[in-house]
């Protein structure tokens, strides 16, 4: 039985864990085993507590075995990105800065996740401070994409979507400032979702860009991403960004929504821009089911999407710069042991200096020349004017038409060690979802097929705050395929 | 390496409290160069009316009570410091 329990979506392990074919120790077990199995060649996680995932474990089967199980998640292991506050446990960003630094207190939404019982389960390896997209900047270890070691698995949430794909976990936290969800999941074929900006708390996720940085759900089936979504939604005073909405039952939105003839709008730039891009054929294949099904297709434009990377890389880098320079070796970071004690401020660079890796020590530097002294109105300003065009774009769009399809990346994963020694070829290849952030509109990833036998991803852009339209659309396309059932060989 | 680079990449990561070693400060001059040649793409586009997106759904006068609530325990918030004594971080002597 265990060894089957590691490709079953969290759905499915909570009806074997109400009728109480399984417990929750069994399940946890189950998934401890996989990843001690396979984590050596996928090297998704940072570090893991076996004993205390199976010690939430039993606290979940002594809840349902009261009768008082508190929901679809209880007893049901839950990955979570090495970026978000578990007290007690290890938070590394996978820097080196943070390496020995524990949080002493939980994010809101671990403290919403730990209300609906879920079992914690280990901290998911990252590029460091979520700055890239292909998990090769982590000071920890490199991740390897399930589908081919060789290839990386996407980032920053590369751990995340990769232990989901190896059967490491059945549903895992990420969190997406330009892609960071998406992309991974288009790359290790997984389901990914980016929330509306200020959907989830950001309370306790290690700032990167403030404005742009939102924390949502993976998984292997776009109903657990809905289920996860669930768990975690809703207002935080403890985040003066959070909004006060309702929360709607995300996954009920399946059945809800089922059969509605969507109107689609196929951005012009993209699908121009994507030319002969391997992942077009899936994402073509996907757009013809969608039409056979009856749903309604127009052109739109975004006249602004060329600006999207360069306006994302000022505002990204100016915001990080800011928000980084908490580290600053003085009160819970690595602080460097040799400095110049004569100079009052050199033990903050020396400890920064050591602390930070490669592309962190780029994006902060870029960040702060563009937010330096005379030239703030002409980046900074610039970007967030650029950002308001974009935005327009998609509002204008969205008078038109529910949703938008495009690819998710404009290529399946790479080898490792394509992109380290050119940043600029890594940023563009954030091109599709970098606009949701931009425009904080929510992203849904779907399998739709491979190229070059590696994953691609279906992505399906939203209205603000209509992550039901997202998972519903997404669900339609996942239960007529058969994507969400195909799993690398490891 | 016959232009000048666009960065003052000596100031700026003085701003950025990084030290640079030699090989870090010629090879992000370069990256940064070219990656601020992109940028400058943005100046093809007459922004003179718009307005900026600081938050991409606009949220005004967030309150909240004022009142005291239990925070962290000062040993508790101490627990990742490199440095602490007597419920304070040590840092090197800054004066004379």
């Amino acid at each position: 039985m265990s060894q089957d329990l590691h490709y079953k979506s969290a759905a499915a392990l909570a009806s074997l864990l109400d009728s109480k074919e399984i417990s929750s120790v069994e399940l946890t077990q189950a998934i401890i085993d996989r990843t001690q199995a396979v984590d050596d060649r996928v090297n998704a996680f940072n570090s893991f507590d076996a004993e205390d995932a199976l010690s939430q474990a039993t606290q979940s089967d002594e809840r349902r075995s009261q009768g008082g199980a508190l929901g679809p998640l209880d007893g049901i292991p839950v990955g979570i990105k090495d970026v978000l506050a578990v007290k007690g446990q290890p938070l590394t960003c996978s820097s080196k800065i943070l390496e020995n630094f524990v949080s002493p207190y939980d994010a809101t939404c671990i403290e919403n996740l730990k209300r609906s019982g879920a079992v914690l389960w280990g901290r998911l390896n990252m590029d460091e401070f979520a700055m890239g997209s292909s998990t090769e900047n982590s000071a920890t270890k490199t991740t390897s994409n399930p589908w081919n070691l060789d290839c990386v698995p996407g980032g920053s949430s590369g751990g995340s979507a990769a232990a989901v794909s190896a059967g490491e976990a059945p549903i895992a936290l990420g969190s997406d400032t330009g892609g960071s969800i998406r992309q991974p999941a288009s790359h290790c074929g997984v389901v990914g979702l980016k929330p509306t900006y200020g959907r989830v708390s950001r309370y306790g996720l290690a700032a990167f860009a403030s404005s742009l940085d939102q924390v949502g759900p993976m998984g292997r089936t776009v109903q657990d991403v809905a289920e996860l979504l669930q768990a975690i939604s809703g207002y935080d005073r403890r985040d003066s960004t959070s909004y006060k909405i309702d929360v709607p039952d995300f996954p009920g939105a399946i059945e809800r929504l089922k059969g509605k003839k969507w109107i689609f709008g196929l951005p012009k730039e993209y699908f121009a821009q994507a030319g002969s891009a391997a992942p077009l054929a899936a994402v073509e294949e996907a757009i013809a089911y969608y039409r056979s099904i009856g749903c309604e297709f127009k052109e739109i434009s975004l006249p602004h999407t060329e600006y999207a990377v360069a306006t994302y890389y000022i505002v990204a880098t100016a915001e990080a710069s800011s928000n980084l320079a908490r580290y600053d070796g003085i009160r819970y970071t690595h602080r460097a042991e040799a400095f110049d004690g004569k100079d009052s401020v050199d033990i903050y660079h020396q400890s920064r200096a050591e602390g930070f890796g490669e592309e962190v020590k780029r994006r902060v530097i870029l960040g702060t020349y563009v937010l330096s002294s005379g030239y703030y109105d002409a980046y900074y300003l610039k970007a967030q004017k650029t950002r308001t065009l974009i935005r327009q774009d998609f509002e204008n769009a969205f008078q038109e038409v529910d949703a938008i399809l495009a690819p998710t990346s404009p290529n399946p994963a790479f080898k490792k060690g394509t992109h380290t020694e050119d940043p600029l070829s890594m940023y563009l290849s954030d091109i599709y979802t970098i606009s949701a952030n931009l425009a904080g509109i929510p992203g849904l990833s779907v399998p739709c097929g491979y190229a070059d036998g590696l994953p691609v991803g279906l992505q399906i852009i939203g209205k603000p705050f209509h992550e039901e339209d997202l998972v519903a659309i997404g669900h339609t396309f996942e239960s007529a395929h058969s994507y969400c059932d195909e799993h690398p060989d490891l | 390496m016959s232009e000048k680079p666009h960065i003052d990449i000596d100031k700026v990561a003085d701003l950025a409290r990084i030290a640079l070693t030699d090989a870090e400060k010629e090879k992000f001059s370069s990256q940064l160069d070219s990656i601020l040649g992109y940028i400058d793409k943005l100046n093809e586009l007459d922004t003179g009316h718009v307005e900026p997106t600081a938050h991409p759904h606009s949220i005004e006068n967030v309150w909240r009570e004022d009142r005291t609530e239990a925070e962290l325990p000062t040993s508790e918030a101490l627990k990742n410091a490199p440095k602490q004594r007597q419920n304070m971080f040590v840092v090197p002597k800054v004066v004379e």
